[in-house]
């Protein structure tokens, strides 16, 4: 046997394509049925995977629909990596193309939130720092201590009620209102879990993740909204374990 | 006077830790291990993405089916400027020839 490997993937993602070229069954007859076994099975196997790891997408749309859109998004970005648990990196750009759910403007922000929920599943554990520790440092020099923080806390910011859309779909959330949220992924224990913090809530946080001190980081929230409330935040981050140190010049 | 920086950091700090109940939260985490593969049936919480359970393959692709509104998804059920009513439309394009 004797069959060209490209030309062979080719016909894996093109439905309408004939049986690559010296794949032969036992009677050496060209295998029509064979591969379309084959090949019907990689795309379904993918989608399957897609449905896994986008289930509030899969709701959002319904199964049905979101079969259909798997089988487009399948061929059109195939894994590029062994490891299917992290397979789907492209769908939120996906999403942003695909003609039939344009006006579905959240999607691929969701897409992306559920993104981020995997990718902090399988990111580093660490230990959370003891939150008390935050309060015996003096007032003055609060200002310039820095929060390090966990490799599992993901940031999603988007101009949709992206948090309150995923817990109505995965956990019996009530009806989302629109406002604009920035996700909060932390992983307190061993699951992540998704906490909605505002515009600037989003600052602060992306803030301290780029080590920014804890006054610059409020200087930047506050500059988003001049009205914001560091306290929900906070207590997110902390109730998130997503504080793995403090430190201190 | 406007509070300073290091006021609200610290009345924050001290609101944050109360909301969370924080005291009794380093002590709660110890003892508890990861576990794999205990999530209830049905409830469908697979945190750790596909191909972590075995999932199998099925014999229907939908390749070639119209984009047709078989099952409404929950994106109908929000009120959201928008993603009002769903309205996903048929895809025809993609129809077998």
């Amino acid at each position: 046997m004797n069959v060209d490997q490209h030309a062979f993937r080719s016909a894996i993602l093109d439905p309408t394509a004939h049986v690559p070229d010296g794949l032969v069954d036992p009677k050496g007859r060209a295998a029509g049925k064979r591969f379309d076994v084959y090949r019907n099975n990689v795309i379904v196997s993918l989608s399957n995977a897609l449905a896994e790891a986008f289930p509030a997408i899969q709701k959002l749309l319904g199964p049905n629909n979101f079969s259909i859109l798997a089988g487009h998004f399948v061929r059109a970005h195939p894994p590029r990596s062994p490891l299917i648990a992290l397979y789907g990196d492209a769908m939120p750009a996906f999403l942003e193309t695909f003609e039939p759910v344009q006006k579905l403007g959240y999607l691929p922000d969701v897409a992306r939130l559920e993104l981020a929920l995997r990718q902090s599943y399988h990111a580093a554990d660490s230990q959370p720092v003891d939150p008390a520790l935050l309060q015996q440092i003096p007032p003055d020099r609060l200002p310039a201590a820095r929060l390090i923080l966990a490799p599992a806390m993901r940031l999603v910011a988007s101009d949709w009620p992206i948090a309150a859309i995923w817990k109505f779909n995965m956990a019996n959330g009530p009806k989302p209102a629109m406002r604009p949220e920035t996700a909060l992924v932390t992983r307190p224990e061993f699951d992540p879990g998704v906490e909605a913090l505002t515009p600037a809530g989003g600052a602060f946080v992306s803030a301290l993740a780029a080590r920014q001190t804890l006054g610059d980081a409020l200087a930047t929230a506050s500059g988003r909204d001049p009205a914001f409330d560091l306290m929900p935040t906070l207590g997110a981050l902390i109730a998130g374990g997503a504080i793995t140190a403090i430190e201190e010049e | 006077m406007k509070p300073t920086n290091k006021t609200i950091l610290a009345t924050a700090v001290a609101a944050a830790l109360v909301s969370v109940g924080a005291t009794g939260m380093a002590s709660a985490q110890d003892g508890k291990e990861k576990c794999f593969g205990v999530s209830m049936a049905g409830q469908n919480d697979c945190a750790a993405g596909p191909g972590t359970t075995c999932a199998g393959t099925s014999t229907v692709d939908y390749q070639g089916n119209a984009w047709k509104l078989v099952d409404a998804g929950t994106c109908e059920s929000m009120e959201l400027p928008d993603g009002r009513m769903g309205s996903l439309e048929a895809l025809d394009r993609d129809l077998p020839a």
